[in-house]
């Protein structure tokens, strides 16, 4: 088994080699799905090796560009967001989404917030 | 200070989301939020998801976003001042002058969000919104990546390899003090705001730790 953090969340998935992930397990890991033509998202598609129904998720990664970083046993990964993808959203000007939670666990989406101005500020306690 | 903003505000389709970057989790964000007594939103962000996002690198930041969801004015410093740099470390004390002028620019900046609220001034245009929006290289989207393991590792009781990543998130965006102070307040709390935090702070030299907001 092996934990992946993605821009899809937390998850943990039954990882072999790695992080060769089921099809299924690789679209909830990167929210892209196994066709014929590779692993798509809207009209782009990776070729991809397929293996006995599995995909090597992070040389997925890698091909498009975005950073992978594992811990030392490979039980713990993460595939981030790469530059390209986060300076694209910005330049947009559209407000990244996000959902988190507040001191009682409970959940709020940004978007939800859509009609209202809104200033979005940051602190600590550090 | 901000439910002071929150209250005057009350009338209008307005809202305030405040983001604890905190990796420690909800508990050591639930004093300050509760002696604010908030009516606006308090999030908990543990893995700094927000500064990811957003391409933040200190505390506190703001973004202006308008009804529509747009971005009208990119991550700037909040109103805070490099004050904070004169102080007597000994005393823990500011002289009056220095005092009244941090607070005069902190008053300045939350006049100019209500008045964004009540008449849309100081909303950039897009062209300058885009301007003025932080760029991710590919070393800081790879210390992202670096900080979330760092800080999950470490909540998973793998604090010296967790402390590896964190390190090397630093290394790698060095102009975050989001994952440099973050990273020293997970190794011991009150390690953000210690000796090694002053002295990269000295090593700014005539840069500002908190860049004035241009309004």
């Amino acid at each position: 088994m092996a934990t992946v953090l993605s821009d899809q969340g937390a998850m943990t998935l039954a990882a072999t080699n790695g992080l060769w992930l089921s099809a299924d397990d690789a679209e909830r890991a990167t929210g892209w799905v196994l066709k014929p033509e590779g692993m798509c998202r809207d009209d782009v598609c990776v070729p991809l090796p397929v293996r006995e129904g599995r995909v090597d998720a992070a040389a997925f990664w890698r091909l498009l560009d975005r950073p992978v970083v594992s811990d030392a046993a490979g039980e713990t990964w993460v595939l981030g967001a790469g530059a390209a993808q986060r300076n694209a959203a910005l330049a947009g000007l559209m407000a990244p989404d996000f959902t988190l939670p507040d001191l009682a666990g409970t959940p709020h989406t940004l978007s939800s917030l859509r009609g209202k101005q809104v200033f979005l500020c940051t602190w600590a306690s550090w | 200070m901000w439910q002071q903003l929150f209250d005057g505000l009350k009338n209008e389709e307005f809202m305030i989301v405040a983001i604890a970057e905190e990796s420690r989790g909800a508990d050591h964000a639930r004093q300050w939020i509760e002696q604010a007594a908030a009516q606006y939103w308090c999030l908990i962000d543990t893995e700094h998801r927000v500064a990811d996002l957003y391409g933040m690198v200190n505390v506190p930041q703001a973004v202006w976003i308008d009804a529509a969801g747009r971005i009208v004015r990119p991550p700037e410093n909040a109103g805070s001042t490099d004050h904070f740099r004169l102080m007597d470390r000994t005393t823990r004390t500011l002289a009056p002058e220095h005092q009244a002028a941090r607070l005069a620019a902190r008053t300045a900046y939350l006049d100019a969000v209500r008045d964004w609220v009540l008449t849309g001034r100081h909303a950039l245009p897009a062209d300058a919104a885009t301007g003025r929006m932080p760029r991710v290289t590919p070393e800081i989207a790879l210390a992202q990546a670096h900080f979330r393991l760092g800080v999950w590792l470490r909540r998973h009781g793998n604090a010296a390899e967790g402390d590896a990543h964190l390190a090397e998130a630093s290394r790698l965006h060095p102009d975050s003090w989001n994952m440099w102070r973050q990273a020293a307040d997970l190794d011991a709390v009150g390690n953000a705001s210690g000796e090694a935090f002053w002295q990269r702070v000295q090593a700014l030299g005539e840069r500002p730790y908190y860049p004035a907001p241009e309004l």
